[in-house]
């Protein structure tokens, strides 16, 4: 196997895979319950008189 | 008893900064002493009065400080506004600028003779100059304003170094002076959108590398422990502008006494890595620079937190993670990989998801505050630039499906996709963000007149309108009359024949951009009056906090 179909192949198998875990990690992040809170007091940031 | 003095003292940035315009100065010389063309000669000379210019201004500035500047105030972080307020005016001057040619260069299109049989002033040198003022002047220095703006009041903390701010702000505009002159004089590597030669571009990194320096030391010196998410969008921006940068501009000059630079890529190669810079060009400065305006001016004008803080983090992400793979889809049916372009193509279509997911986001910002559309022509602005993000986020990937593609790309409807995003969303966002950031670098109450924003914004929108509406007609029109037949196979109409048919659109473009223009100067106006005029905000001390002598 060449390198181009090799390294084709890698990008197109965990290429995906490792991009779908962290899509998935960001998800799993931005809508776990606990963390809502966090997201709304820093939502206020730029309202904060500074 | 005097306690003791706080001894004010070079400092070794200080020093750094003025050996280094030193340097660049006696390098600056001996080219412009030995360079094989007037215009790299030109350009040396140009450098080397800036950067004596630039030791002029490091002791002068020694000079007139009294000490270290304070990081606090009465308890509240000493922000930098000094070189935010040059960045502000030079976006205003820029745009001006930049609106200018581009009507001049719409008019060329409608009456060629408009050029004067001039080499300066054709279409071809007047095009880069057109797209680099606007996007890379008015937009860069937009940019530079509101990111040294944001980061500084979301993270309560003062921009480190006294040079380097503004080291960024003058060596940014340096460069745009390089590279605006090098258009006319015909310097040019023939990138679109790089269009500078190697020595404006080893010029921006330099100044690009310190720029990101001084985004994380703010960072680094934050109050506030969570960082904003507008400052998220500005990072992704300036990290991959500088990734865009270096990949797009791998070349080796022919010698460093010449203008001339060979690309290291060549044919397919090379314009896959030119459409990958030109794509994330409009998907980081563009699109993610931007929306680091509308996380924090959407909510700063209406005065309301982000619609979701967790869409805000999901559209970031998948925003920057989709649009880097987007830039095949400018070379469909080209000497490029068919799996290539159907994965730009692809990625194209996902990004509606984020790009919508985006807009909704800004849009509901306002649930609860629609009223204020009414009343403040400012939050107009603004709410009207991201539905433009949302319609031109909506066209761009339709036409990155390779049928439409097959219809649109070399056709001036791509001319008008490209401007509801470049006039719509980054033009409006930034009059928006300028509108706001005016009164309070300058400690004003509001803009000087409310009313003539509601003009400009009006003037504006139906200048854009008149534009893109002329440019879907002429575009489409355009790509059927290449396209037609008769029924012996040959092309119905000649070349020129689709020319001359073009005539009156490029008209109402021309007009349309005009009252684009027109618009903007009475933006200048309104500006110059909230800074000359306009009534001090209330707790506003009398010129600039003095600092207590330590005595």
């Amino acid at each position: 196997m060449n390198t181009y179909t090799s390294l084709a192949e890698f990008a197109q198998t965990w290429g995906l895979v490792y991009f779908f875990v962290i899509f998935a990690g960001v998800l799993v992040y931005a809508l776990w319950p606990s963390n809502k809170r966090p997201f709304d007091e820093a939502s206020r940031v730029p309202l904060r008189e500074d | 008893m005097a306690r003791p003095v706080e001894t004010k003292a070079f400092t070794l940035e200080e020093m750094g900064y003025s050996l280094f315009l030193a340097l660049l100065a006696v390098v600056c010389v001996i080219l412009a002493g030995k360079a094989w063309e007037p215009q790299l000669a030109f350009h040396a000379a140009v450098g080397a009065v800036f950067a004596a210019i630039g030791i002029f201004l490091i002791i002068k500035g020694y000079n007139d400080r009294s000490a270290q500047p304070a990081q606090m105030i009465d308890g509240k972080a000493n922000y930098n506004y000094g070189p935010i307020k040059f960045a502000a005016i030079a976006s205003v001057f820029w745009g001006v600028a930049g609106f200018l040619v581009g009507v001049y260069i719409a008019s060329e299109l409608a009456w060629p003779a408009l050029n004067l049989d001039l080499p300066f002033i054709n279409f071809g040198r007047l095009r880069p100059l057109h797209t680099s003022a606007v996007i890379f002047a008015f937009g860069g220095n937009v940019l530079l304003a509101t990111s040294f703006y944001v980061v500084q009041r979301t993270s309560q903390a003062r921009m480190p170094g006294i040079v380097t701010p503004w080291f960024i702000v003058l060596g940014y505009n340096a460069f745009i002076v390089i590279a605006g002159t090098g258009y006319l004089l015909g310097v040019t590597q023939s990138k679109e959108y790089a269009e500078p030669e190697w020595y404006a571009d080893l010029w921006l990194t330099i100044v690009w590398v310190i720029y990101l320096l001084a985004f994380l030391g703010t960072l680094w010196k934050r109050k506030e422990p969570h960082i904003y998410v507008a400052n998220w969008f500005y990072l992704a921006f300036i990290v991959t502008v500088a990734m865009l940068h270096l990949g797009n501009n791998m070349s080796v000059p022919v010698s460093i006494y010449s203008i001339k630079s060979v690309q290291v890529f060549s044919g397919v190669q090379d314009a896959m890595v030119q459409w990958w810079y030109g794509h994330n060009a409009v998907g980081f400065f563009l699109t993610a620079a931007f929306l680091g305006i509308m996380y924090y001016f959407v909510p700063k004008r209406a005065d309301r937190p982000v619609y979701s803080y967790r869409l805000s983090i999901i559209h970031f992400w998948a925003l920057i993670f989709l649009y880097i793979w987007a830039g095949p889809h400018h070379l469909h049916y080209t000497a490029l990989p068919e799996w290539a372009s159907t994965l730009g193509m692809t990625f194209s279509i996902m990004l509606w998801m984020p790009s919508w997911g985006g807009m909704i986001n800004g849009l509901m910002t306002l649930s609860g505050a629609w009223d204020k559309l009414r009343t403040d022509p400012v939050l107009r602005m603004l709410v009207v630039s991201v539905a433009f993000y949302g319609m031109s986020t909506f066209e761009g990937p339709l036409m990155s499906i390779k049928a439409v593609n097959g219809l649109s790309h070399y056709t001036d409807w791509t001319v008008g996709h490209v401007h509801s995003g470049a006039l719509g969303w980054v033009g409006f966002v930034s009059f928006g963000a300028l509108y706001c950031l005016f009164p309070w670098l300058w400690n004003k109450k509001s803009v000087y007149s409310l009313k003539l924003v509601s003009w400009h914004f009006w003037t504006a929108t139906i200048g854009i309108v008149f534009y893109i509406c002329a440019m879907w007609v002429s575009g489409i029109m355009q790509g059927l009359m290449w396209r037609a037949y008769d029924k012996l196979g040959f092309l119905e109409y000649s070349f020129i024949e689709t020319v001359a048919a073009m005539h009156p659109y490029y008209a109402i473009r021309a007009l349309g951009g005009a009252l684009f223009l027109l618009g903007s100067l009475i933006m200048v106006y309104n500006l110059y009056m909230t800074v000359a005029h306009g009534e001090d905000a209330e707790g506003a001390t009398a010129g600039a906090p003095a600092l207590a002598p330590a005595e």
